[in-house]
């Protein structure tokens, strides 16, 4: 059981202001994603949540009991770091107990429940080695095998899978996907890849420079943007945007199509253009073209559509995914 | 083509090393040489290198002069008091330095430093006069005390490098395991900062017992180290090359076997942790 509510909570280095007044709540059970660019507060924001760095002002409260001035290691949140920060010195098992050990537990209540964690992740094989004779992803497991020994209130991950290959990150999404079916623990996960985001989360956290610019299911803020930001910061490949006089024919600012919500031919369609690249996947055919009057643009055609540089190519957009933008790039509803 | 030019360079730069340490080593060399010479092949011209009555005199005749093992504890004691005094100091030092720095850490770190560039002989005086006035000229106490205040700025600067390499991160774990912050120092900061803590104290070992100035100015007989044993062979009243050669062998030759055994640490301490 747990739920983590931050009211009014804000974080200041000296005079910079990296979190501004800001509210969030997270439900009992939920997988949440923080997600946005580098350096918009991601990791300092996590970092406020487990009591490693406090809040310069407003409270935070983990099921109902303020936390705000609690040390880390007493709010029941176990931490997964982007570097694994394993103890060096330390065999995997010593490494998995030492929370356990910290917090005064029985040695073999340790022992059963070490060698439990270790088989879920698959680690027994390692269990006498040190940290440094392992590879990326079995450090990863031993870091997350030192957090579930604990059945923590939550788990917090900060990017968790930025120093493994793509393959090995698909596999660990999935298998830190897989972990929260079976817990249903609370988890935060910070990362600034859209698709880790779109594929792990029930609920996306998008921040913009301390800002919470939207809150919403993976779906929601794919079909729904609140704003330009979202829009173009969700989905992938990313939306395109126009601006001047097609906008204005939509009553907009601006106005944005996602790739796959365009029509495209090669004979008729609403705007016309050159491909400059055609990307040729199989599956999915990518077309960089310039529209006239427009300027550059990704149309995504499913299967294969044999066009090549140079080629003329029409797109149309499906008017009810068109995305209409005010000037200061909040949504327009319909 | 490549392949040969590298090894001509490896072959040339092996070549520079070793003639860089045969050089170094050289007079080290010549002095236990020497100490096994008479006192006029010592100073025969040309020099002798191999083909001289080897004796082993000049050893007993030093022995049976002076007091070679009170020399010897004294510097034992002077040299391991003074290091672990300054390590008890400096890891407090260093590690609020390293691990919660402010604003003007770097200022007081280079501070502490260019305390060393001043000459010693600057404050002799003072220090000669406050010993005489406490009482402690030619004690180990006062020896212990003012080798711990020499050395402790590069010991506080080592170990400070040495914390610094610490990941932030694997502490900050620690503290998320629920350790305490003794704890957290105990199971995690003390076991990771152990090779820098040890290469730092053999170097100040070293330091403290090659020390000179202050060895030779603050004693006289009873607290007088092994620096001192050596130069009372080197007195104005007659040349004893041979019996001079013979107690410096003995003054380093405790210290050069200790160095001999902890060759990968010292190298450590020497390069302020960047080879590894
Ligand atoms: N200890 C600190 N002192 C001063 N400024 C800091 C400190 N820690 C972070 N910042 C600043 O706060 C801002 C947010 O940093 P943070 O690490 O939270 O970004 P992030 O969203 O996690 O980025 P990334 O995706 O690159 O990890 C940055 O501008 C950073 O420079
Ligand atoms: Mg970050």
């Amino acid at each position: 059981m747990s739920s983590i509510h931050l009211k009014n909570v804000v974080k200041r280095f000296g005079e910079v202001e990296v979190i501004p007044p800001l509210d969030l709540e997270i439900n009992d059970g939920e997988f949440v994603v923080f997600v946005g660019p580098s350096g918009c507060g991601k990791s300092t924001l996590l970092r406020v949540i487990s009591g490693l760095e406090d809040a310069t002002e407003g409270t935070i409260h983990i099921d109902d009991q303020e936390a705000t001035s609690m040390p880390p290691g007493e709010r029941g949140l176990a931490m997964v770091f982007q570097s694994y920060a394993l103890y060096p010195h330390m065999s995997v098992r010593k490494n998995i107990s030492f929370p356990l050990k910290m917090a005064g537990m029985d040695q073999n209540e340790i022992n059963s429940r070490v060698n439990e964690a270790a088989k879920v992740l698959n680690l027994s094989d390692y269990i006498d080695r040190k940290p440094g004779q392992l590879s990326g992803g079995q450090r990863q497991r031993v870091a997350i095998g030192r957090c579930i020994v604990r059945e923590p209130t939550a788990f917090l991950f900060d990017e968790p899978l930025s120093n493994l290959d793509a393959a090995l990150r698909v596999n660990m999404r999935l298998e830190i996907s897989e972990l929260h079916k079976n817990l249903k623990t609370t988890m935060i996960y910070v990362t600034h890849d859209q698709v880790e985001a779109m594929t792990m989360a029930d609920k996306i956290v998008v921040l913009r420079d301390g800002y919470i610019e939207q809150v919403g299911s993976p779906l929601d803020l794919y079909n729904k943007p609140d704003n330009k930001f979202v829009a173009g910061f969700i989905g992938s490949p990313k939306m395109n945007f126009f601006s001047g006089d097609v906008a204005a024919q939509y009553n907009a600012d601006s106005i944005g199509i996602r790739p796959e919500h365009m029509d495209s031919s090669t004979e008729s369609g609403k705007w016309s253009g050159v491909v400059k690249v055609a990307e040729h996947l199989g599956s999915d055919t990518f077309l960089h073209v310039v529209l006239d009057d427009l300027g550059a643009a990704l149309v995504r055609v499913p299967g294969d559509m044999p066009v090549t540089t140079g080629d003329r190519v029409y797109a149309t957009p499906r008017t009810n995914e068109l995305h209409r933008f005010d000037a200061q790039g909040k949504t327009i509803k319909n | 083509m490549q392949q040969a030019t590298l090894n001509q360079r490896k072959i040339l730069t092996s070549v520079l090393a070793w003639l860089i340490g045969l050089m170094i080593f050289f007079p080290i060399f010549w002095t236990i040489l020497t100490s096994f010479k008479t006192e006029a092949d010592a100073i025969a011209s040309p020099p002798m290198l191999f083909n001289f009555s080897w004796t082993t005199e000049n050893y007993t005749e030093v022995l049976s002069r002076s007091n070679y093992f009170l020399h010897f504890m004294n510097s034992v004691i002077i040299s391991v008091g003074s290091t672990i005094l300054a390590l008890i100091i400096a890891i407090p030092a260093a590690w609020s330095m390293a691990f919660s720095p402010t604003k003007r850490t770097k200022d007081v770190l280079l501070w502490m430093l260019s305390t060393k560039m001043l000459p010693p002989v600057g404050v002799l005086i003072p220090i000669y006069l406050l010993f005489r006035e406490w009482g402690l000229l030619d004690t180990r106490t006062g020896l212990v005390i003012v080798l711990t205040l020499m050395n402790l700025p590069i010991v506080i600067w080592m170990l400070y490098t040495y914390f610094k390499e610490i990941p932030v991160d694997i502490l900050e774990a620690a503290r998320m395991d629920g350790a305490s912050l003794k704890n957290e120092i105990i199971y995690v900061l003390t076991p990771m900062a152990v090779p820098g803590i040890a290469s730092t104290m053999l170097l100040n070992v070293i330091l403290a017992w090659n020390e000179a100035f202050w060895t030779l100015n603050l004693t006289a007989a009873k607290a007088a180290p092994l620096t001192a044993f050596i130069a009372s062979y080197s007195s104005p009243e007659g040349l004893f090359y041979a019996k001079l050669s013979a107690a410096s062998t003995m003054a380093i030759g405790p210290i050069l076997i200790m160095g001999w055994f902890s060759q990968k640490q010292l190298v450590r301490g020497l390069t302020f942790g960047a080879v590894k």
